[in-house]
């Protein structure tokens, strides 16, 4: 329904003329490929329109009023008494009104009908949708990459996302350590991955092609090269990189996991022939180190035993004890840090020549500060292929 | 092990290495500031100014001295904030393909969160409250705020602050977490370095100032108003004052806990952001916004305040519509608490709560779009002078209209979804803090100066001030919204994308603009005061309405020898009007607070308690903080506080300014 070419997006459009002659060519925003894109794209058109109606009378009353009044101009009337009309008061409080009640209802029906959580109710324009399911898809965002696993293929890859065209596909996804957004802006718009957090976005690709998709949220030094290839294939091309990616990639169990997670900038494309079940649930649980809790044998735990279930004496009764129950190595809030685990702060962005310890210790949270750094060797790098 | 022991302790994690000797762009600028530091100090010995401004500036409880030290203050950081944008938009328009730029992660990131740290907290924040500081007082025809020492502490606090800031430059580093200090970016784990210690030291110690300075405008507001001055008498810009602290009030105590949360986090191990055993980075989100939005309406409300004083006098009309321009204000301030999570509409709330907040964030466009209308109206009609404020007055006009359009796409969630985060984000509110605030406040600054001062601002330098910065705008920022169309995001240190770089290009000439237009601001002011005889102008230069042209100018310490009575809106064109005498004798001694060094030792005191915790120097952070409370107890029997000026002292004061002023 918001893709009808009515009147006020035709009117916007004409207002964009400038805009689009800019941005012509290259315009992810303005130039989707997917249907919810489009449709995000046409709300963005039809607001605009909606609101230059105000915007535009407003700016020549300005301009006019200005100079029509200005002090040299004897021709004017000056009239100070003039600084109270009731009639002008409820057409300058009703005018914002009547557009912000239409923009309002745009936006409520906008905003359940492109709700990411929603399945799609049509692949396109013209397309109407079929009974087949949707193709699956996790995301995991890592320090400073994109991990995609698709688990009914059994296959998975870094920083390259090949979608089906004209097939709704349901990306699920979380975070390992810091908060991304994943970003395909031909696609369909942002939703944030977060650690310990699972969110959901559905969407569909309808043309075929090369685009980009990257994290639009800040998340640290090597934010700026978390980009992925988002290619566009038909069927038959999809099925054929399937192919390919089961061929000659890796396995992507959990000791690989842990290599990929740590922090890497500038990571080439890389791909998985095989996955470890349940990875994704792990990730969201916080659970992919071998004998670390996962958040929901947690909360049972915590419901059977303890922390306000029915036969508990107090609070917390039948959790483990303390620090005993951290699932991750965490550190010492500063105050009860012995003297001797107090470390010296070197200046962070001191050249990697000192003690930094870069690619001979990719863990070492001291990289995270390094512009420049190597990339460790990862794995399935060796059977990685670019995309 | 023992003297390194030893060392521990006396340094904390504070050694040789913490400085940053091997960046040249930090050396460069430490010798700059060093040798322009010596040069100010050396004069100021020569001159043998020390106990001038010791006596008259530095503990002086006048809302006026104090207004304009907020004043300095805000300049003075906005060229630090500038500074950074200068870097960034270099290395931005530099770092395409195989060129890296010149600033590496770990400084462009220091470099963007210290950018709108400042910008918001140490520039916007200080000179807002300066203006209101300095002109809300005569406003309402009082002698001075209601807490006058209260005020001073709040100011140097303020400067504790920023001075914290400024240090995290040359000791050590500066968060890299964004301008509101984001988890998980800053959790321990991820900045076990001391740069978000820097910011949440710096930001709480200055949040403190800034709460305090809000309870005593507000005091004030209520209960020191002129006889007669009922509330719907006051002038608009008195009543953005008292919605803008009222806000002060209610938020500021949420950002204080925010970050005392994450200093229990990042200081004792807490776990109320972190990633694992029940911490929710997402809270910190929250609440942080729960701040933020209202904190917009914060600046931007006294800065209609401005406009609409502006607008009135240059018009030479009334208002148009004063008691709905009141009730939009007020309504602003409410609406202001129910829009916050409009900032992250793509965290997956779900479609009726993002819609609840996207439509309650559009209310918000109608009253501000009464208000445009209101100044639109009092145009109509009027007899308009294009003198500073009020270009000022239009080009925000005209500004502003596009920030508020751009605001309410923002607004609707699915839109939302493809802009946010990106350039076109970053576009709008700099459309609104720049074409809004930084305007306003410029506008204010031409407007009031002749009244703190005596003299006119150069009109000259004015002109390229002005034209520099609403041109700079333009160029600077719309390649911007056309890059955020194009689905470029913020926070970017290199792109890929060649093609994308005459946008930057573009983006960097339209910084050099502004530029232009604030080194004219430094002239302009250098040459008002060269030129100052020249320039110097009665106590009414451009035929004001409200109470504080009635006063001298600058105005005596008491502001004014009789307290006026109000019978009108617009109090003093109304006396103006039915010819309203100043009585010339019977005066009577004026009772007056007396300055105290107090807030100045206090100050020091938290910044040092700050800088030690940062470093972890345990013994240092004790010692600060025993001084504090010390000093504290010690102030509260001070009993010498005031003083009464003698009736013939303020006799003569009063011939004085009536001869300088006819």
């Amino acid at each position: 329904m918001l893709d009808q070419p009515a009147l006020l997006p035709r009117l916007a459009r004409a207002a964009l003329i400038p805009l689009l002659l800019a941005v012509a060519g290259c315009g992810d925003v303005l130039d989707p490929a997917g249907d919810i894109a489009l449709q995000q794209r046409n709300l963005i058109y039809a607001s605009v329109g909606l609101m230059l109606l105000i915007i535009v009378p407003v700016m020549i009353l300005v301009v006019v009023f200005a100079w029509r009044y200005r002090a040299g101009n004897k021709d004017a009337t000056y009239d100070p008494h003039f600084d109270h009309s009731t009639s002008l008061e409820l057409v300058i409080w009703s005018a914002p009104l009547l557009i912000i009640i239409a923009l309002g209802a745009l936006t409520w029906s906008s905003t359940h009908l492109l709700d990411p959580f929603r399945p799609l109710n049509r692949i396109s324009a013209v397309k109407a949708k079929t009974n087949e399911r949707p193709l699956l898809v996790q995301v995991v965002s890592l320090d400073w990459k994109w991990l995609f696993i698709y688990p009914e293929l059994g296959i998975a890859t870094v920083n390259e996302l090949a979608l089906p065209v004209d097939r709704e596909v349901r990306f699920d996804m979380t975070s390992s350590n810091m908060m991304n957004t994943f970003y395909a802006p031909t696609l369909a718009g942002m939703v944030y991955t977060m650690p310990g957090m699972r969110s959901t976005l559905h969407a569909v690709l309808n043309k075929a092609g090369d685009y980009e998709g990257m994290s639009a949220n800040y998340s640290g030094a090597g934010f700026s090269y978390m980009r992925f290839k988002l290619r566009g294939l038909d069927n038959a091309g999809f099925a054929n990189w399937v192919g390919q990616v089961k061929a000659r990639g890796m396995s992507l169990d959990t000791a690989n996991y842990l290599k990929l997670e740590k922090p890497s900038e500038k990571v080439p494309a890389m791909h998985f022939a095989s996955v470890q079940p349940e990875l994704f649930q792990r990730v969201y649980e916080r659970c992919v180190t071998p004998g670390t809790p996962c958040m929901s044998e947690i909360m049972a735990r915590d419901a059977a035993a303890g922390g306000g279930g029915r036969d508990a004496n107090e609070a917390g009764e039948g959790m483990p004890a303390g620090r005993g129950s951290i699932p991750r190595e965490k550190p010492d809030g500063a105050l009860f840090k012995d003297k001797q685990e107090i470390e010296p702060a070197p200046h962070l962005s001191k050249p990697p020549t000192s003690d930094v310890p870069g690619a001979t210790d990719p863990a070492s949270p001291r990289n995270r500060d390094m512009s420049f750094l190597l990339l460790p060797p990862a794995p399935g790098s060796a059977g990685a292929a670019r995309g | 092990m023992f003297s390194e022991s030893v060392l521990k302790t006396i340094f904390g994690r504070l050694s040789l290495e913490s400085f940053p000797i091997h960046e040249p762009i930090l050396v460069a600028t430490f010798i700059g500031v060093v040798v322009l530091g010596l040069g100010i100090l050396g004069a100021v010995t020569k001159y043998k100014l020390w106990g001038y401004l010791w006596t008259e500036w530095f503990t002086s409880v006048d809302h006026k001295k104090i207004g304009i030290m907020y004043m300095i203050l805000g300049v003075i950081m906005l060229l630090r904030g500038f500074a950074d944008a200068i870097m960034m938009r270099a290395q931005q328009a530099l770092s395409f393909g195989a060129n890296e730029g010149y600033l590496n992660a770990h400084h462009f990131d220091q470099v963007f969160t210290a950018h709108g740290t400042i910008m918001i907290f140490f520039v916007a924040i200080p000179l807002v409250v300066g203006i209101v500081n300095y002109v809300m007082p005569l406003q309402i025809g009082a002698r001075d705020v209601a807490f006058p020492f209260l005020n001073n502490f709040s100011f140097w606090l303020t400067v504790a602050g920023a001075m914290l800031v400024m240090v995290s430059l040359f000791v050590g580093e500066f968060s890299r977490g964004g301008w509101l200090n984001y988890v998980p970016v800053t959790n321990l784990q991820n900045s076990p370095d001391t740069g978000p210690d820097y910011y949440l030291w710096a930001l709480q110690i200055a949040g403190v100032g800034t709460t305090l300075s809000g309870i005593n405008m507000v005091v004030t507001i209520i209960k020191m108003r002129a006889p007669g001055m009922t509330m719907m008498k006051m002038p608009v810009f008195v009543w953005t004052a008292l919605c803008s602290n009222v806000l002060v009030i209610a938020i500021f105590p949420i950002l204080t806990a925010a970050f005392a949360m994450l200093m229990l986090d990042r200081y004792a191990g807490f776990n109320f952001f972190t990633n694992d055993l029940g911490g929710n980075p997402m809270m910190y989100w929250n609440l942080v916004w729960i701040w933020g939005h209202p904190e917009v309406y914060v600046l931007i409300l006294p800065a209609f305040g401005i406009y609409s004083e502006i607008t009135s006098t240059f018009t030479g009309k009334r208002l148009f519509g004063y008691s709905s321009m009141v009730y939009a204000t007020v309504v602003i301030t409410i609406l202001s608490f129910l829009v916050w999570l409009h900032h992250f509409f793509t965290m997956g709330s779900g479609a009726s709560v993002n819609s609840f907040f996207g439509i309650a964030t559009m209310v918000i466009s109608i009253p501000t779009g009464a208000k445009i209308f209101n100044w639109l109206f009092t145009m109509y009609r009027g007899q308009i002078r294009f003198e500073l404020p009020m270009q000022w007055v239009v080009a925000f006009l005209l500004t502003f209209v596009v920030g508020g359009m751009t605001g309410v796409m923002l607004a609707i969630p699915p839109a939302d979804f493809v802009l946010h985060n990106s350039l076109f984000l970053v576009a709008h509110f700099h459309n609104v803090i720049i074409g809004g605030v930084v305007f306003a406040l410029f506008a204010a600054i031409d407007y009031w100066f002749p009244k703190a001062f005596g003299f006119k601002l150069d009109p000259f330098w004015g002109r390229i001030h002005f034209w520099g910065w609403v041109i700079g705008y333009w160029v600077a920022w719309t390649p911007m919204y056309v890059a955020g169309l194009m689905g470029v995001t913020r926070r970017l240190r290199h792109l890929d994308d060649a093609t994308l770089q005459p946008l930057y290009i573009i983006a960097g000439i339209g910084v050099a603009i502004i530029a232009i237009g604030i080194g004219a601001f430094l002239i302009q002011l250098i040459v008002s005061v060269i030129n100052r005889d020249k320039l110097r102008v009665g106590n009414d230069p451009w035929g004001g309405r409200t109470l504080e042209w009635a006063t001298s100018s600058p105005p005596p310490n008491y502001n004014f020898a009789f307290t006026p009575v109000v019978h009108e809106l617009d109090a003093w064109h109304d006396m103006k009007e039915r010819g309203a005498k100043t009585p010339n004798g019977g005066y009577l001694p004026i009772h007056m607070p007396r300055n105290t060094g107090a807030g100045v030792i206090l100050s020091g005191l938290a910044m040092v308690l700050g800088f030690a915790m940062v470093w972890y120097i345990w013994w240092l952070a004790a010692v600060a903080f025993v001084g504090i409370i010390a000093v504290s107890i010690g102030h509260t029997f001070n009993y010498n506080r005031d003083y009464h000026i003698p009736a013939e002292e303020v006799a003569e004061t009063e011939r004085a300014a009536a001869v300088a002023g006819a």
